[in-house]
Order: structure tokens, then sequence, then C-alpha cells
């Protein structure tokens, strides 16, 4: 076995994030509590860093490295900085939020850029370890976010939660990988794929046992339909600026491992794991739609909202086609931009001992500071994929994907159920545009500095990006289609 | 010299951007809200004249294109243009932009801003729906109305404003996804989401039915047509006096718009099989809607339904065409129908936006919609009695009024197809007079019901120029209406034409 020195090259983002993770965890241990912002800043430098990277190296073709196990094509790159993006944001939210609260260590930063790391690999994973890697160290780095205010009883609860379902599912997903690569006799996605268009019949029985699990695993991460119990209770155990977190990059990285091993890898298969998807989809969509109705509390309405763009989600992937998978990662995408003006608006309106997060508590906002007002609808608009805003294109585009390989059936399905969500959605704003403030939060809310700008770009992104949407939805297209 | 102006453009985005800009500088100076909002309303209206004047008739063809890629992965198109049927509506809603405006002028206390800003917005967004020529563009437009519409009654609405509401964006929502659905798999068949397409695109029986369905969902809705109507009595009681005018002058006409554009063109096998089925619905809300209007003790609500009857003319008209073509063997009288549900769009558009403009007036006076708390209003303020009594003549279709001119068209074009269908269109004369003058009876005339309406004072100047402008269009509609039937002509020839060609 000769050894020789891989391409370093394509990985170079990954590589600095790593590097500066370690550093920044150096750094942070000798910081004193005060000068905390010092941490901040590097992790968010990092992120502007790694874009800058990832950009500079982008390329239209597909490169593999360290003996196939990476790959960087367009879909990683424009993915990736997806995350960048999303996590900056993230970051720049929850910073208020944890220096009112006591709870602004560096911890929090530092997971943060691990669970970025995760997510990078599982984008660029081109082999079941490599992907199986990058999905652990983004859990594990989750897990300890949720439960690190650990003084609050809630979030720990939430953190034992996910920590059980979320390891019962990695479970899964070992036991359906080791299955595939017993049957195929490689880890590595594009031999999988070669070995089951040659599969022999007899092979087929257990290879669909492996799907399965390895579908089960999936569901378990995104949160779909059957498989989603744990999504409300930690969203809203969790302290709301890790519940920010959870909902936005990690789905986009899902997207990619979902692509990744159930389309490049275990594309031959598509018949059986359409199936499979279709119900999950229909599940996710009734479900997260209907019980999202009964919600009291803003967090665990917008789970269920997840729960159910899982379910549009899955659409645009199940239909099979390239221009399926290029509407659901424009979905994904969207769904990210959204979440985080979304779950950012009720860490913007919470202060200390007020946590906004009851729908109630947003009543009477656009007495209170009409500007936000706006921008929430925006959102909630968005959400509920009204046009002008860009959650109408997310649905058109998977919508589109459905009907093109005559799942006109779903289609319908997935719109009436739409409609079911636009409830909700319209509840809010009903509460914010027609309802008096309530007693406790009848002073105005003060917009403070960076957090305000940024929501408000985050909530003019979502509008802008509908009036433009073509240049988004082309890029999901070249990445996916070239 | 305008041929070559982007109107339609400058149509939609002057009100839009001018709203936002009336809402960033009237927040805190109400005055200025109100006239930044009137020169915004008046220069679209003025804008929008050159479309009348440079219209080319005598040709089907959309005029004034304007062309732009928006969306290239999904062959989407900012692609705009007018013909004889969509050129008279954006007319109708610039002018009654202008109307609303002028009369929230005092009516409107509570954030007058927001509500200047709102009313333009939704200007700009309906005469893009109107002047669309690409699906998936009319569907954006024909949405995103749905917000300012959505805020405009639940914050400005009455007490149980939030519940109609609700029920109003929910309703029309339901309607439309299913639209979407049908247009999305029109474009998997064609590839294109231009609506020329569309109409070209041969389409099997089965998949016609199903797609006139969804549209049928979305249109009915919006019309409304029995029996889906409900939201708009709730709708227009609880909307403010604009809201309401909005609502029965402009947004009542987009489905009757999306028939002619959509249903018939793309669907004509569909429309000939469930012909029938839009007839007998159409006479339930000529009829049946005629008579709960009958009993209706709140203005707002009676004239409501007065709109769902009136509006019942005109899918009517619309979908007679096929009955006549079966009864008589040519299309002669199909055009006649399409013409007489146009001009009943257009005339309605003027008669119920001074109807509700009319319960305005009271409104802001006594606070009452009630019919039993006026009476005798003539003594105490003769104008308005005088405007009332002409509009409620002119929606009971006394000859020489716009109201006339529809129907006869549309009753005419029935006889031709079925005696009973145009005895039973004719008892609207009967029951539209009968609600609407009773109405007149209790409310102006007899002795002065109270204190309150013995206070009364009569029209104000600007109240009396926004009924006087109605007026004047409701009777020129009425005795001269040629002009409006020249520009619509060649493309109702047109469309008559088209849908007498099976695509099966």
């Amino acid at each position: 076995m000769n050894f020789e020195i891989p391409d370093f090259l394509p990985a170079v983002p990954e590589m600095f994030v790593l590097g500066m993770a370690c550093l920044i965890l150096v750094i942070d241990a000798f910081l004193p509590d005060s000068r905390r912002d010092i941490t901040y800043g590097l992790v968010q430098a990092t992120l502007v860093a790694a874009a800058g990277l990832t950009l500079w190296m982008m390329g239209p073709e597909t490169v593999l490295t360290f003996s196939d196990t990476f790959v960087k094509d367009p879909m990683a790159d424009i993915l990736k900085v997806a995350v960048y993006v999303t996590s900056f944001l993230v970051f720049l939210y929850s910073r208020p939020y944890l220096m009112e609260r006591g709870i602004h260590k560096g911890e929090f930063y530092v997971l943060g850029l691990f669970a970025v790391l995760g997510m990078m690999i599982m984008i660029s994973g081109h082999n079941l370890l490599s992907l199986y890697l990058g999905l652990e160290l983004l859990s594990l780095s989750s897990y300890a976010l949720v439960a690190f205010w650990r003084d609050n009883s809630r979030a720990t609860e939430a953190a034992m939660k996910y920590f059980v379902l979320g390891a019962l599912a990695s479970g899964l997903l070992l036991y359906g990988m080791s299955m595939i690569y017993g049957m195929t006799g490689s880890l590595d996605i594009a031999v999988i794929a070669a070995e089951l268009v040659a599969a022999d019949e007899s092979l087929n029985i257990p290879l669909v046992f492996g799907l399965v699990f390895l579908v089960v695993a999936i569901a378990f991460k995104l949160g779909a339909v059957p498989f989603h119990m744990w999504v409300p209770d930690v969203y809203d155990g969790a302290p709301t600026a890790v519940t920010l977190f959870l909902a936005t990059a990690p789905k986009i990285a899902a997207f990619a491992f979902l692509m990744r091993l159930l389309v490049e890898g275990m594309g031959p298969m598509h018949a059986d794991w359409q199936g499979m998807m279709i119900i999950l989809a229909v599940l996710s969509l009734a479900v997260g739609n209907v019980i999202a109705i009964a919600q009291t509390s803003i967090k665990r309405m917008l789970a269920y909202s997840t729960i159910a763009h899982i379910g549009f989600l899955f659409m645009g992937i199940l239909a099979g086609t390239d221009s399926g998978y290029a509407s659901a990662m424009f979905y994904v995408i969207v769904y990210a931009i959204t979440a985080a003006g979304g779950f950012g608006m009720i860490v913007f309106l919470s202060r200390e001992g007020y946590e906004a997060d009851q729908i109630d508590d947003f009543k009477g906002l656009a007495k209170r500071n009409p500007w936000f007002a706006f921008i929430m609808l925006l959102l909630l608009f968005s959400m509920a994929g009204v046009p002008p805003t860009v959650g109408f294109y997310a649905k058109l585009a998977v919508i589109q994907a459905a009907v093109g390989v005559d799942l006109v059936w779903l289609a319908i399905v997935a719109v009436i159920f739409s409609i079911i969500g636009a409830f909700y959605y319209l509840r809010v704003v009903k509460m914010m545009f027609f309802d008096d403030p309530q007693d406790g939060a009848a002073e105005p809310v003060q917009p403070s500095g960076a957090l305000a700008t940024a929501l408000s770009i985050n909530g003019l992104a979502v509008l802008l990006l509908g009036i433009f949407p073509g240049l988004l939805l082309s890029l999901t297209h070249y990445a996916i289609i070239g | 010299m305008f041929a070559d102006w982007p109107v339609l453009s400058l149509l939609i985005w002057l009100p839009i951007l001018g709203g936002f800009l009336v809402l960033v500088a009237g927040r805190d100076a109400p005055h200025v809200a109100r006239r930044l909002g009137l020169a915004v309303a008046v220069g679209t209206f003025v804008a929008s004249l050159p479309l009348w004047f440079m219209f080319e008739r005598g040709t089907a063809e959309m005029q004034f294109q304007e062309l732009a890629s928006w969306i290239p992965a999904f062959n989407v198109n900012y692609h705009l243009g007018v013909d004889g049927i969509s050129m008279p509506l954006i007319l109708l809603t610039t002018l009654i932009t202008v109307v609303v405006v002028i009369a929230a002028w005092e009516s409107v206390k509570d954030r007058i801003a927001y509500y200047m800003a709102a009313m333009l917005v939704m200007e700009g967004l309906m005469i893009g729906m109107f002047a669309s020529m690409d699906a998936v563009l009319f569907y954006v437009f024909f949405e995103a109305m749905l917000i300012p519409m959505f805020l405009v009654i639940g914050i400005w609405g009455g007490p149980r404003r939030v519940y109609a509401t609700l029920k109003f964006f929910l309703y029309t929502f339901l309607g439309s996804v299913f639209m979407l659905v049908a247009l999305i798999w029109m474009y998997i068949q064609s590839g294109s989401f231009l609506i020329q397409d569309f109409h070209a695109l041969p389409i099997g029986l089965t998949a016609q039915i199903l797609i006139f369905l969804a549209f049928f969902m979305a249109f009915a809705v919006k019309i409304p047509m029995f029996p889906v109507h409900t939201w708009l009595p709730d709708a227009h009681v609880e909307a403010p006096t604009g809201g309401s005018v909005i609502l029965a002058a402009i947004m009542l006409k987009i489905g009757g718009y999306g028939f002619l554009r959509f249903s018939l063109p793309i669907t004509p096998d569909a429309s000939a099989v469930l012909d029938t089925m839009m007839i007998v619905l159409s006479l339930i809300a000529i009829v049946y809607i005629g008579l709960v209007a009958l009993i209706q003790s709140d203005m707002k609500k009676l004239i409501a339904y007065s709109s769902i009857a009136h509006m019942g003319f005109v899918t009517l008209g619309f979908f007679l065409a096929f009955y006549i073509y079966s009864n008589t063997g040519d299309w002669e009288g199909a055009s006649l129908g399409i013409a007489g549900g146009m001009v009943q769009m257009i005339s309605h558009g003027f008669i119920s936006a001074a109807m509700f403009l009319a319960v305005g007036v009271l409104y802001d006076r006594l606070h009452s919609r009630q019919i039993a708390d006026y009476g005798g209003v003539v003594n105490t303020m003769p104008w308005f009695a005088a405007f009332f009594v002409l509009f409620a003549m002119a929606n009971t279709g006394l000859p020489g009024t716009s109201g006339f001119v529809g129907e006869f068209m549309v009753i005419l074009a029935a006889f031709r197809a079925d005696f009973w269908i145009a005895f039973l269109a004719a008892t609207t004369l009967i029951l539209a007079a009968g609600y609407t003058l009773w109405l007149v009876k209790r409310v102006i005339f007899g002795a002065v019901a109270n204190d309150n309406v013995a206070g009364l004072s009569d029209m104000n100047r600007r109240e009396f120029f926004l009924m006087g402008v109605l007026a004047f269009f409701t009777l020129l509609l009425g005795v001269w209406p040629a002009p409006l039937l020249d520009v619509m002509n060649a493309t109702i020839d047109h469309l008559v034409a088209h849908i007498a060609q099976s695509k099966l």
C-alpha cells in the first residue's frame, strides 16, 4: 500500500475553521469574563474569512481528495457559504441574549464553531465514514449547546432528551450504513452507487433493509414525522439563542447529508426511498401544520412549522429530478434565512426575565414598534408562502418538482396543508397588528444597535429575494445541474 | 410620444413606491400623508390616461407590452401587456383609488399614513395583476394584494374585524392555491408560463375539467359566487368605507377577469361541459341572493348581497356563450353576453363604490349602519338624498344609467340561450328594485325618524365631489356606452373565436 500526500487545497476552509476553533478555545481560556467580546469577534472573523476562502476557491469542477472521502463541488461551496452566513447571523443575534442572562461564555461560540466545522464536513463528505463523522461533530456540539445554560432546568431536560434520541438516531444510521457496506463492500459514495446499479436482484431485500435505517436516521435528524417528537421539546426548552442555531444552519447541512447519502449514494434505489419519503412528507405536512395551531408558545409553534417545512423540503427531493434537488436546495436556504429572522425576532423582543416566547407576547407589537412588526410580518408571510416574499418561490419550486413527476395529488395535499398553516402565521400577524399590547410588555421595544440592523436586513432580504428571486434560483440550479 | 414609455410599469410601481414614501414621510404628519397620498393617486390616474387614448382599437393584440427576464430558471418573465378586457379595468382601478383616497380624508383618523400606504400599494398590485401576461407574475400580484387588504380590514375595521379579515384571507388563499397547482401543471406541459401559451396548449377533457375546477375555486371565491360568497358580507360589513369600496369596485372584478383570461380560453371544452353548473350558480346568485338582500337590516350588508347578485350577471353573461351556440348554432350572441358581463363589471365598479361611499357618509355622521336608525334623511340632507336616489336607481338597472346597459345585454343574450334563463335573470329587475327602493324608502324618505337624523348636516364639498364624479361616469356609461364597447369589441370577438375551437 503506497501512501501519497493528499491534495489539501479543496479542504482549506475546513482546516482553517478547525485551526481557528482550537486557537479560539485556547485564547478564550485566558480571557476574563469582561473580554468575552474578543472571542465573539474572533469567531465572526473566522466565519467571514472562511466564507472568503470558500468563495475564492469556488469552481465549477468536482474535486475529490483524501482518498475520495472528501468532495468539493459547486453544491458544497454554495451550501457552505449559506452555513457561514446563517451562523454569522445566529451568533450576532445571540450575543445580546447571552449577555443579558449572564451566560455570555466562550463555550457558546467555540461549540458553535465546531458545529459549523461538522456541518462543513457533512456537506463535503463523500464516504459513509466522513459523513458520519461530520454528523457526530455537529450533533455532539449541539447537545452541549442545548445543555450549556446549566442552571436552567428546562434546558437541561431538553438536552437530555435531545442526546438520548439523537444517539438512538446515530445508532440507526450506523446500522444502516453497515448493512449497505456489507452488501456493496465499500464506504465510498460513488462506489456504492456503481455497485447498486450492478447489484443482483437477490440483494434487493437486505439493501432496502439498510436503506430504511438510513432514511429513518435522516428523518430523525431533520425532525420529519413520525420521528419529530424531540423537535418541539428541544426547541422550546433550549435557550432561544441555541434554538435559533439549531433551527437554521444544521438544516442546510442535513440537506447536503441527505443529498450525498440518498441521491449520490443510493440514487439507483430512488424508487424505493421515494415511497418512504412521500409518507414522511405527507405526515410532516399534516402533523406540523395542524399541531402548530394548538400552540401557545411561539417557539413550539415555530418548531412545528419547521416540521412542516421539512415536509416541503422532502417533496423537492423525492421527485428525484435535478430540478427537484435544486428546488429543495433553494427551499432549505430560504427556510434557513427566514427561520433565522423568526427566531431572531424572539431573541430581539426578549429581555432578562421576559423571554417573549409566548405568542401573546407579540400582541400589539405594531403599536410598540411598527418597524419590527413589519419585519416580522414579512417573515411570517414568507413562512406561509405568500408572495411577494421569497417563501412563495420556495413553495412554487418544490410544488413544481412534484407536479413535474406526476405527483399532482402530493402537490394538492401540500397546498391544502399550507392553507391550514397560513392560519397560525396569520394569528401572530393578527396579534401584532390588531390587538393591544399586554400589560407586561407595554413599554416600547428599544432597538439596539447591531441586532436591530441585522434583523432589519434579514427581514428585508426576505422581501427583496422575493421581488428578485431569479439570482438565488439560478445559483441553486447551477449548483445541482451545472 | 407615450408609446415607447413603460406605462404599465409606471402604473404599477408609482403607487407602490409612492405608498412607501407616504409611510415614511407621513408617519407623524397626517397632513403630509393625506396630500402626498392624493398626489400619488392622482398622478397614477393621470399616468393611466394614455392607456385609453393611445390604445389601438380594432385589434386583439396585447398592447403596451414590456418584457424582461425575471426568473430564468423557470422561464418566468416580467411580461406586461393589456388588451380590451384589462385596460378598462386598470382605468377603473386608478379612478377608484383617487376616490378612496379622498374619501379617507377625514373619516380615517387612526394611523392615516398607513391607511394611505396600504391603499396605494394595493392599487399598484391590482394594476400589476390586470397587466400581467405571465402566470407567475399574475399569481404573485393576485396573492400579494391579500396582505394590504388583510391589514386594512383588520386595523381599521369594525367590531368583528378580526373574524372577518381572517375569513377573507383564508377563503381567498384557499381558492388560489389550487390555481397555482393548475398553472404549474400547464407549465410542465408547455414549458412556459406565458398565459397566451396556455391558451394555445392542447389539453384533454379530464385535465381540462380539473383545471377548470381549480380556476373556479380561485375566481368563484373572488367574485364571489354562490356558495362560496359568505366571506363577502362579513368583510364588507367590517371593512372601513375605503376598504369596502376597493373590495366591491375592483377586487370582485378580479374573479370575472380571471374567468375571461384563464378559464374560458384555457379550458373551453370544460367550460362547455360545465356551463350548466355555472349558469345555475349564477342564477342562484341573482335570485336567491337577491331575496337575501331584501331582509337585511344593515345597509352595508344589503349592498354586499346586492353586489353578489349583480356579479351573478357577470358570470351568467360569460358562460351563456356555449348555451347560445348549441341553441342557435352561431357565436353572435356569445359576444353579446361576454360584452354585457364586462360592461356590468365596469358599471358595478362605479355604482357599488358610490353606494358604499353613501353609507360611509351616513356612518361618519351617526356611526350606525342600521337601516332602523335612519328615516327622512331627505329633509336634512337633500343633496345627499338626490345622489343616493340616483345610485339606487342605477343599482336597480334604470335605463339611462350604466346599470341598465350591462344587464340588458346579458338578458338579451340569455333570450338567445333559453327563455327560462332569461326569465329568471330578469327577475333581478324586480328584486333589485325591491331591495334598493325599499332601502331608499326607509332611509331617505318619510318623516324625520329621530333627533340624530334631524341634526344631520348635508354633504360637504369633498363628499359632493366624490359623488359627482361617480354619478358622472354612471350616467355617461348609461347613455353612451359605445366608447367602452368599442375598446373591448376586438378582444371579445377574438376570445369568442378562440373558445369556438375545441382543444381536444
